[in-house]
């Protein structure tokens, strides 16, 4: 709906693609893991391969984690803005089709968190 | 010769009629549409501004009387404190967090406010109202400063108070209540004054208030206990005030009730988001406790508003559909929240810890459905990670929600190891909320949440990098150069309460005091 206002009221997003010098920002929460509060978020460049990201930034955010070593890629799933996703390692952000401000969430059968709690 | 003239003294209620309606006139060369453009834009009717009922019927010159006194009384007290050192008879150095968060997050609010009903008392063409919210925001200013003046006591001694008005604009965890507040100011003038003056003083000010105020008299804070009670009596008028404005609204044109309903669904939710950090300081950030949040939201919401709600019937008003969900989330909020601002502390301006054993028996006894299951395996591996000598920290910067702009910590209501995401495609872009509540929120206005600073995206945009920053220079550290920009003090004014400078002093002054070493 729009704003109820006094004039017109039309505005361009506080964080459109092209404020954000190439980068994109790309989410990624990790499900049945607590320990970390929320998901986090990432300015990446689009052709970093995925297999990067998931090595790079998401392990530094996730490895303090005792199951993230024991992660098996091949068995995990993926979702993205809630939607099944299935990324390919090799391939960019760009590649996958991730775009800008996209929200993953990711989930590893077999690892349900500290003793299978949930965090 | 001069003749003593006999003065006539006016009666309350004449004195009124002449010193508010009185001082209104019929404009005769302007129209009153062009004198008041913004009472009108929002689709609220006013037939009859003149129904407006003052309840307290406060005359100006009163009301500084009135003030003026307790002012004295509360700077004399304030000033007692001071020369008495009593920040070295509090509970527990802990405590000091609590007023550190009260400064940083919630004075500025009360400025806001301030600035608020000034606004709102030149936009209503109802002298009546008008009146009432000038004073309005005179309290409000009143409360700041007041606020201010206790606190800063604490800053002479402790860290993370100096720059509150520099982290309220731009530390990312005091973007939640300013971007509240500013959604509430950037609304027209009927729907700020139903978000602050109804939603905000009448329904949920007393969870803000008995927690911090009572807290304060526990935990031996002499200067913002008084400053509470100095404020109650303006706070007692100001819901009187929201409840008059919400009857008068109502009464006023049938028409007005699916907006202010609108109104009202969106600020109950707007207000309990802003409230996980009063949950949190109530349930783990005060020493000495004084009742849990499920307590508080037992006696505060449920059974007061409950009533206020049943009374509103009559209008058509129904009980905001997201309590149902604050209902679900209450036994969880305090514990998400303060298991987020652990692992996050490095970007705060307050120290937070693990609860002891103790404290953990105490929420377990608390809430019993859910401490022991869901929260206490998190804080009891947290501990041990710190007795190892690796505490737990988030690096990574959190998603955010697009609306109330807390980090994503939500879980879905009903599923408590789950956590809550809803999305929304708008104008080719993808926004993200932590509830249906602010997702609809968002749909119902959204050229106006698309605009929304969220924190994190103005780090990754370099806008929280001080001026003459390279991002390109050689061994640039944004992280630090971030903070820097925060104006935190990385190491001092952050981390972990123990072994922190204000743990230390606390510790090493209050010995001194105890003491004839």
């Amino acid at each position: 709906m729009a704003v109820v206002a006094i004039g017109k009221y039309e505005f361009e997003p506080s964080d459109g693609a092209s404020n954000f010098h190439g980068a994109r920002i790309i989410y990624a929460g990790w499900d049945e893991h607590l320990l970390f509060s929320c998901p986090y978020a990432w300015p990446l460049p689009p052709n970093l391969p995925f297999a990067h990201f998931v090595q790079g930034p998401m392990s530094e955010a996730f490895g303090q984690h005792p199951d993230w070593p024991k992660i098996d890629w091949a068995t995990v799933t993926w979702t993205r803005n809630g939607e099944t996703f299935s990324p390919e390692m090799d391939r960019s952000i760009a590649e996958n089709g991730l775009v800008h401000k996209d929200s993953l969430r990711f989930q590893t059968p077999g690892l349900a968190g500290l003793d299978g709690k949930g965090f | 010769m001069d003749m003593p003239v006999k003065k006539k003294k006016l009666g309350l209620k004449e004195r009124y009629a002449l010193m508010t309606r009185g001082l209104g006139w019929e404009p005769s060369y302007q129209s009153i549409d062009d004198i008041f453009p913004m009472d009108s834009f929002e689709g609220i009717k006013i037939h009859d501004w003149d129904a407006w009922e003052d309840p307290f019927r406060l005359t100006m010159d009163s009301y500084w009387k009135y003030q003026a006194e307790k002012e004295r009384k509360l700077y004399a007290i304030v000033d007692a404190f001071a020369q008495s050192n009593g920040h070295l008879t509090l509970s527990d150095s802990r405590y000091i967090n609590t007023v550190k968060l009260f400064v940083n997050g919630f004075a500025p609010l009360e400025y806001m406010s301030h600035r608020g009903f000034a606004h709102i008392g030149r936009q209503f063409r109802g002298v009546g109202p008008r009146v009432a919210c000038i004073m309005q925001s005179l309290d409000e200013m009143r409360h700041s400063q007041t606020q201010i003046h206790a606190i800063s006591n604490y800053n002479r001694y402790y860290s993370g108070m100096a720059e509150f008005r520099h982290h309220h604009d731009y530390l990312p965890y005091l973007q939640v209540p300013k971007s509240f507040f500013e959604d509430a100011a950037t609304g027209g003038p009927f729907e700020f004054i139903v978000a602050i003056g109804f939603a905000f003083e009448y329904v949920l000010t007393n969870l803000v208030f008995v927690p911090f105020i009572s807290g304060a008299a526990y935990n031996g804070d002499m200067g913002a206990m008084t400053f509470g009670f100095s404020a109650q009596s303006d706070e007692a008028r100001h819901m009187t005030l929201g409840l008059e404005v919400i009857k008068f609204v109502l009464e006023q044109d049938p028409a007005n009730v699916p907006i202010v309903q609108k109104w009202l669904n969106k600020w109950t939710w707007r207000g309990v988001r802003v409230l996980t950090l009063v949950a949190m300081m109530q349930d783990y950030m005060l020493p000495k406790r004084v009742m849990s949040w499920a307590e508080a939201w037992e006696i505060y919401f449920e059974e007061n508003c409950g009533a206020l709600f049943r009374d509103l019937a009559r209008y058509g008003i129904t009980m905001p559909p997201c309590v149902e969900q604050v209902r679900l989330e209450r036994d969880h909020l305090s514990h998400m929240a303060w298991a987020h601002f652990y692992q996050a502390r490095g970007t705060s301006d307050f120290h937070v810890w693990l609860p002891s054993e103790d404290d953990m028996d105490w929420l377990s006894s608390k809430y019993p459905e859910t401490f022991d299951q869901y929260y206490r395996p998190r804080f009891e591996y947290w501990a041990k990670c710190e007795a190892d000598g690796k505490p737990f920290e988030a690096t990574a910067v959190p998603m955010q929600c697009q609306v109330c702009q807390i980090p994503m910590l939500f879980t879905e209501p009903g599923h408590p190891m789950t956590l809550a995401q809803r999305h929304v495609h708008y104008r080719d872009e993808q926004y993200h909320f932590c509830s249906e509540h602010c997702e609809e929120i968002f749909n119902d206005e959204p050229e106006k949440y698309i605009q929304a600073k969220i924190a994190g995206h103005e780090v990754f945009k370099g806008n929280a990098f001080r001026p003459g920053t390279d991002p390109t220079a050689e061994g640039f550290n944004p992280a630090a150069e971030a903070l820097a920009f925060f104006k935190v003090e990385h190491g001092r004014d952050n981390g972990l309460h123990h072994g922190s400078h204000d743990h230390r002093n606390f510790e090493m002054w209050r010995g001194l005091a105890k003491t004839n070493d």
